[in-house]
């Protein structure tokens, strides 16, 4: 069977596909972004984003656009008949007040433990971009992260423990990369679903920490 | 009674007393920026000054497209300390100015969570000189700074933040200082705009007294010292990249 590495369009279908009715979901910037092109059409979900737009919708196209209205990634898109619009401070406070369900946010490095790094590019290297990872990731219900599986060079992401400075400790409950979706497991990862084509081996090779596969380990599976 | 007007009729005008070493908040996250202010104090020439604000580039985005920016100011070393949400390019192969500067000492950078930014700028404003967050608890920013539980949890103390002056961009106000955001250029600005001694507020439109009613208005005129309008060859907007909507979910194939 050929090997089929997950696109980004398929990554952000499958992680979109966990939300649940009536979640409210922050999208971090890049990757997760594109979890807005696949929302469930049956659940209700509204998206939250740390500029203050509660329940916005999705991106606009060049003549829906317009210079006011953009998502935390400075990406236009458009406001829905229930949106709402907060002030950053007030943004913030559904995300520490524990109101959010779920954010999706992009990672340098994930570990075992539940934590992961999106911040700082290099050890001991002088300032970072913390945006609103940080708040999301202590404050959210839940945090799904969204990357490719390797570096370019192969050098795995999926680790043990971080080498780079945390985001926040133990709060990942889904990492989903171009080759399946993981589960942290304290010392390793648990094997949910995987690629087209490759096997558990293969996906262990590339991965900085033991992988066990699930009992019920499929190929991911997209609606 | 009669409201003193609080327009101002340039943007040099409304820069011009700022001194050396002055501290300033800027608005913006994209839309909201206060682009002809920043404009304006990188003309006018003051140095040693310490910003706040989201991110450099065009001031509130990280986005820089053409105009005068922050970036500017720290290119020529105006700049003593910034408290800022990204003080470094978030991809390994990008270094910013701000990068360079720190690098070599020449600038203070403190670096805080968003959430954390936005609230002590709010706590700045409403007399609130500390409060506790969960944020950032386990992580680099949390060393060095009081830890304390509640209900089984640990938070951090964070201290609140105000400055001389507040660069804001707003739709529109009345002469009173009254102010209106459109869509998202709210962001930071109503939050900014009570936290300094003297808050500027750059706006599309300044309409008379009585233009609003009570209940649409988003900032106080009370937190507003100044009001200039963006004349017609200032800057409006500034252009955000433009990724295109993709309507249609993956069938599961490439």
């Amino acid at each position: 069977m050929e090997k089929t590495r997950l696109t980004r369009d398929m990554m952000a279908a499958r992680i979109a596909a966990e939300f649940q009715d009536g979640w409210i979901a922050n999208l971090g910037v890049g990757m997760p972004t594109m979890c807005s092109d696949f929302l469930p059409a049956e659940k209700f979900i509204v998206l939250h984003s740390e500029n203050g737009l509660i329940g916005y919708g999705r991106a606009a196209t060049v003549e829906e656009a317009t210079p006011y209205v953009v998502n935390a990634g400075i990406i236009p898109v458009l406001l829905q008949d229930y949106t709402a619009i907060l002030h950053h401070a007030d943004a913030f406070g559904v995300i520490r007040s524990g109101r959010l369900d779920v954010g999706v946010l992009g990672a340098y490095e994930v570990a075992a433990n539940g934590d992961f790094a999106n911040w700082k590019t290099g050890v001991g290297k002088k300032g970072g971009g913390i945006g609103g990872a940080m708040d999301i990731a202590s404050c959210a219900q839940r945090i799904y992260i969204m990357m490719e599986h390797t570096l370019r060079d192969g050098t795995p992401r999926m680790l043990r423990r971080c080498k780079l400075p945390v985001t926040a400790q133990g709060v990942v409950k889904l990492v989903m990369t171009d080759l399946g979706l993981f589960e942290p497991t304290g010392e390793g990862y648990r094997i949910l679903e995987i690629a087209p084509g490759f096997s558990v081996d293969e996906v262990q090779a590339l991965t900085g920490a033991p992988l066990e596969a699930s009992p019920n380990l499929r190929e991911v599976q997209l609606s | 009674m009669q409201t003193r007007s609080k327009v101002v009729a340039s943007f040099a005008e409304a820069v011009a007393d700022i001194k050396d070493g002055s501290s300033i908040l800027i608005g913006g996250f994209g839309p909201g920026t206060p682009h002809n202010l920043v404009n304006a104090i990188y003309e006018q020439g003051a140095k040693d000054l310490t910003l706040i604000l989201n991110a450099a580039g065009t001031g509130g985005g990280s986005i820089r497209v053409g105009n005068v920016s922050v970036t500017n100011l720290l290119e020529e070393r105006r700049v003593r300390k910034v408290i800022m949400a990204f003080t470094a390019s978030t991809h390994p192969s990008r270094t910013s100015i701000l990068e360079e500067l720190q690098d070599g000492g020449e600038i203070e950078a403190e670096l805080v969570a968003q959430g954390t930014l936005a609230e002590r700028i709010r706590a700045g404003g409403a007399g609130i000189p500390a409060f506790y967050t969960p944020t950032a608890v386990g992580t680099e920013l949390a060393e060095g700074k009081e830890h304390r539980e509640f209900n089984g949890r640990t938070y951090l103390l964070e201290q609140a933040i105000t400055a001389d002056y507040a660069f804001v961009r707003a739709w529109h106000a009345d002469e009173f200082g009254n102010l209106v955001y459109r869509g998202s250029e709210r962001n930071f600005n109503p939050i900014m705009a009570t936290a300094a001694r003297t808050t500027i507020a750059e706006t599309e439109q300044i309409l008379p007294i009585g233009s609003f009613e009570p209940e649409q208005v988003h900032t106080s005129g009370i937190f507003v010292q100044r009001l200039v309008q963006i004349p017609p060859d200032g800057i409006f907007h500034v252009a955000v990249p433009f990724t295109p909507p993709r309507p249609s979910a993956p069938s599961g194939g490439h």
